[in-house]
């Protein structure tokens, strides 16, 4: 029997008998925040501390426990039909369980990652797939997946997506790779995704890109691990120089996150580098910039004092203090200043000699 | 004969008229800008009209109107149905200043110092140049007067420019218009909120009121019982202060100092004069008359040595539980009410009574500051409120114990509206336009105790509410959700209708009988 049924069932009789011995039944949950993961650069990941919450069937938690029971029911009837439903139509789904439907899908979204980590699965295994992209590809990949109707296994080639890309499914699980690509580089914006992939930036260099547009999705997250780790190929991250880029965007894509960190072991990507833009390039390429945001600025601090991977990164220490001291931002796009195609002509090609320039 | 320098600037000195110190300081009397100025004016001419009305136990009937002449310029109308003014008096009431018969006696009036309605006037004539105009009936069978009035801004003297006879329906009342500069505002210090507040301090007092623009509005009576008449008392030797004792010494008709201090004071007996002479080392069958200012000042001093008892304080009048409760119900619709009467207490050898009452819930808006209704002798105090002590004890009363929210230092939030009355012989105003009470110890600690006996009655009542609130949830709750932790197990669980039955029971007990 599937393995989220069986946890499924568990934790349903236990709730079930602890009220037929007149007790009050209790459910327990790994608390979701960074105070609760530790970081080891060996391992590479935010693992999830021991901390958890207990949550005991009150009147205060009845809505909560009874929408929770209600989405783990809904979990088993997916698996059992090996259907899907995204987080969307659960939250539709809910609409027709009168009082203890959600308002709003952040509530829905709540209890399906709350049932996640009590299970420590991730929520395709629960039957529930996101609603996000999982990013575009374009370059030297062969990507091999198989034909939703017959069976039959495809082969994709993402050169041959002119000027368009090959869109990540949203389950990479069972996807298959061929590439002799150098490395990926992975880009914050669709734009710039764009812009290299016009100029076919992938010839010249030999690479895979990937665009994550924000913070990259789980699917992406997780195909740029496999693809990496079985194909032995380097990552390299290429951002807006701001806390979110850095932090939100390029620190998750590595280490993961401390509200999924139940799961990061297999959504991040350890061996990624930070290639730029770093606040070191807007001082040497005399980069156009903003000022630093109170939301940035706050970030940052965060970063520097909570992160437990900034902490054990003095790289990275340095670069948000230098950051907060320049007290400027800067988007990848600013070095469009020296001229359109000067990120493809000099600024990634001098970066890609340059490894001291990058940040871990 | 040379000239000096002191006979040149004997020229330019010269006595200077009251009416004239008035122009150049019109702020001591509520004439600051023109919004106050009008507010001053219609809050004079009310307190007279039920000062009025009392002295003679009628209910007092009034009507306040005011209307634009043009863009800054107002007439205010003030009429009621008391005793009226006899022929003599009324040019000296309504256009001399500090005359009046409340300044020289000691009982609680609303009125005090005199001086109200005809600064009135006379703001009223510096500002427009025209004429106060009051009517007024003595009886039945009486005629009613009208006159025109001016004050000779020099001699302080009223000038009359017409007195007739003229027809009047009414059987008693006086009616003054006077027409000044002024600025009509709404909203919390405009008239109509004094108004209002007027009626929840005398809810005896029916009061119709007649915008510039807009319906007339009526404030009506909630009860027929007048309040009890306020007595006059003689000064408490602890509350004069030097030079009143030096006026009192001079204009008395005692023969000897003993019987002075025994008939020109309360609680002075002729062992306590004695003792009082003795310590000022005074001989006691002296005359009054012939004590020198150094003597005075001894006598003063010994005063303060020598024990005496409190002040009667029989001579107060509050408003009363019932009668706060009544007020604020016709005024104010709230789901809670409370009030509280102090024993009377005195402070510097004035008796005053601290009355509380409050409002909570119903239309009242819950997320605001409270509002806080500030009386002295009835009439409401709508400015400086920063500067009272009445505030001052609200902001240092705890009212998170009570059930309100508060933050440091400020006025406590929530659906209520909190109501504090002084009622004194002499309420001790920090300034002349009698808009914030004075901070006294004695006053803090009377208005404190009584705020915080109706501040446990509210807690009483708010914790009440909570529980039934909360009961009321919880039984909501159980019977919404329980249905869906049915409908969960049974799927996962694949239980009978009936396995779920009992485990729906079972969780109800357990559910039921908790506490949270």
């Amino acid at each position: 029997m599937n393995k989220t049924l069986l946890k499924i069932k568990h934790s349903a009789k236990d709730v079930y008998d602890k009220i037929m011995k007149k007790q009050k039944p209790i459910m327990k949950f790994p608390i979701r925040s960074l105070n609760n993961v530790k970081y080891d650069p060996k391992k590479g990941y935010f693992e999830l501390l021991g901390t958890k919450k207990v949550r005991t069937l009150t009147v205060n938690t009845v809505k909560t426990f009874a929408q929770t029971l209600r989405m783990m029911a809904l979990s088993k009837e997916v698996i059992e039909k090996d259907d899907i439903a995204t987080k969307r139509e659960v939250y539709y789904v809910s609409k027709n369980w009168e009082d203890a439907k959600f308002n709003e899908q952040p509530e829905s979204d709540t209890v399906m990652d709350d049932i996640e980590a009590m299970f420590a699965v991730n929520r395709e295994q629960l039957g529930f797939i996101p609603e996000e992209k999982g990013g575009d590809v374009a370059g030297k990949l062969i990507v091999i997946d198989k034909d939703p109707t017959s069976g039959k296994g495809v082969r994709i080639d993402c050169t041959k997506f002119g000027s368009g890309a090959y869109s990540v499914p949203s389950d990479v699980e069972n996807l298959k790779f061929e590439t002799k690509a150098k490395f990926i580089l992975a880009i914050e914006t669709a734009g710039m995704f764009e812009r290299l992939n016009r100029h076919q930036f992938w010839k010249k260099h030999n690479c895979i890109l990937i665009s994550m547009g924000g913070v990259p999705s789980r699917a992406c997250r997780r195909f740029i691990r496999r693809l990496s780790d079985e194909k032995k190929i380097d990552v390299y991250v290429f951002c807006d120089n701001d806390p979110y880029g850095h932090m939100n965007i390029y620190r998750t894509l590595k280490v993961g996150s401390g509200n999924a960190a139940h799961i990061n072991e297999y959504f991040c990507v350890p061996k990624a580098k930070y290639l730029g833009v770093t606040p070191q390039d807007v001082i040497d390429y005399k980069l156009p910039t903003h000022p630093l945001k109170d939301v940035d600025i706050k970030r940052a601090k965060d970063a520097l004092k909570n992160d437990p991977f900034v902490q054990n990164h003095k790289e990275w220490q340095k670069a948000l203090q230098l950051m907060l001291k320049m007290g400027v931002r800067a988007e990848q796009q600013a070095l469009a200043k020296w001229g359109l195609n000067y990120v493809i002509e000099n600024y990634l090609p001098e970066k890609l000699k340059n490894p001291k320039s990058w940040l871990p | 004969m040379t000239k000096t320098r002191a006979d040149e600037l004997a020229k330019k000195q010269r006595e200077i008229s009251i009416s004239e110190f008035f122009t150049k300081n019109r702020h001591l009397l509520g004439f600051d800008n023109p919004i106050k100025a009008l507010m001053t004016t219609i809050k004079e001419a009310v307190d007279n009209s039920l000062d009025a009305c009392e002295e003679m136990g009628v209910l007092p009937d009034i009507y306040v109107g005011i209307r634009q002449l043009s863009e800054d310029r107002f007439k205010v109308i003030v009429e009621d149905n008391g005793p009226g003014i006899v022929k003599e008096q009324i040019p000296k009431i309504f256009a001399k200043l500090l005359y009046g018969s409340k300044f020289h006696k000691l009982s609680q009036s609303r009125g005090q110092q005199g001086i109200g309605i005809s600064a009135s006037v006379m703001y009223g004539q510096l500002t427009t140049g025209k004429s106060a105009k009051i009517t007024s009936k003595t009886g039945p069978r009486k005629s009613a007067l009208f006159y025109e009035l001016h004050v000779d801004t020099k001699t302080n003297d009223p000038e009359i420019l017409k007195d007739q006879v003229v027809e009047w329906k009414k059987d008693h009342g006086t009616r003054i218009e006077i027409d000044l500069e002024a600025k009509y505002q709404k909203g919390k210090r405009g008239v109509e909120e004094y108004l209002k507040q007027t009626a929840i301090a005398n809810p005896h007092v029916t009061i119709t009121y007649s915008p510039p623009s807009g319906e007339e509005i009526k404030f009506l009576r909630a009860t027929k019982e007048m309040p009890k008449e306020p007595k006059e008392i003689k000064p408490h030797p602890y509350g004069v202060e030097l030079g009143m004792l030096i006026k009192m010494l001079k204009d008395t008709k005692a023969k000897t100092l003993q019987s002075f201090l025994m008939n020109d004071f309360s609680r002075v007996s002729a062992k306590v004069a004695k003792e009082i002479c003795e310590k000022a080392k005074l001989y006691e069958r002296s005359r009054p008359g012939r004590i020198a200012a150094q003597e005075a000042d001894n006598l003063f001093k010994a005063i303060k040595n020598v024990k005496i008892m409190n002040p009667p304080t029989n001579c107060i009048s509050p408003i009363g539980e019932d009668l706060i409760i009544k007020g604020l119900k016709k005024e104010i619709n709230a789901s809670f009410y409370t009030s509280v009467t102090r024993p009377p207490s005195v402070y510097r050898g004035n008796p005053f009574q601290i009355e509380a009452g409050i409002a909570y819930g119903g239309d009242l808006p819950g997320d605001e500051l409270v509002r806080l209704l500030r009386f002295a002798n009835r009439v409401p105090l709508l400015y400086q409120q920063g500067a009272c002590a009445i505030t001052k004890s609200v902001v240092s009363t705890l009212w998170r114990n009570y059930g309100l929210s508060q933050s440091r230092g400020a006025l406590p939030s929530g659906p209520c509206v909190i109501l504090v009355h002084i009622a004194s012989v002499w309420v001790p105003f920090t300034s002349e336009s009698k808009e914030s009470i004075a901070h006294y110890p004695e006053i803090i600690k009377e208005i404190k105790l009584a705020l915080q006996e109706c501040g446990r009655r509210l807690a009483s009542h708010i914790r009440k509410r909570k529980k039934a609130e909360h009961e009321a949830k919880k039984k909501s709750y159980i019977e919404k959700y329980l249905p869906h932790i049915g409908v969960g197990l049974r799927d996962i669980l694949k239980l009978k209708e009936s396995e779920e039955k009992k485990m729906l029971k079972i969780l109800k007990d357990i559910l039921e009988r908790s506490r949270k």
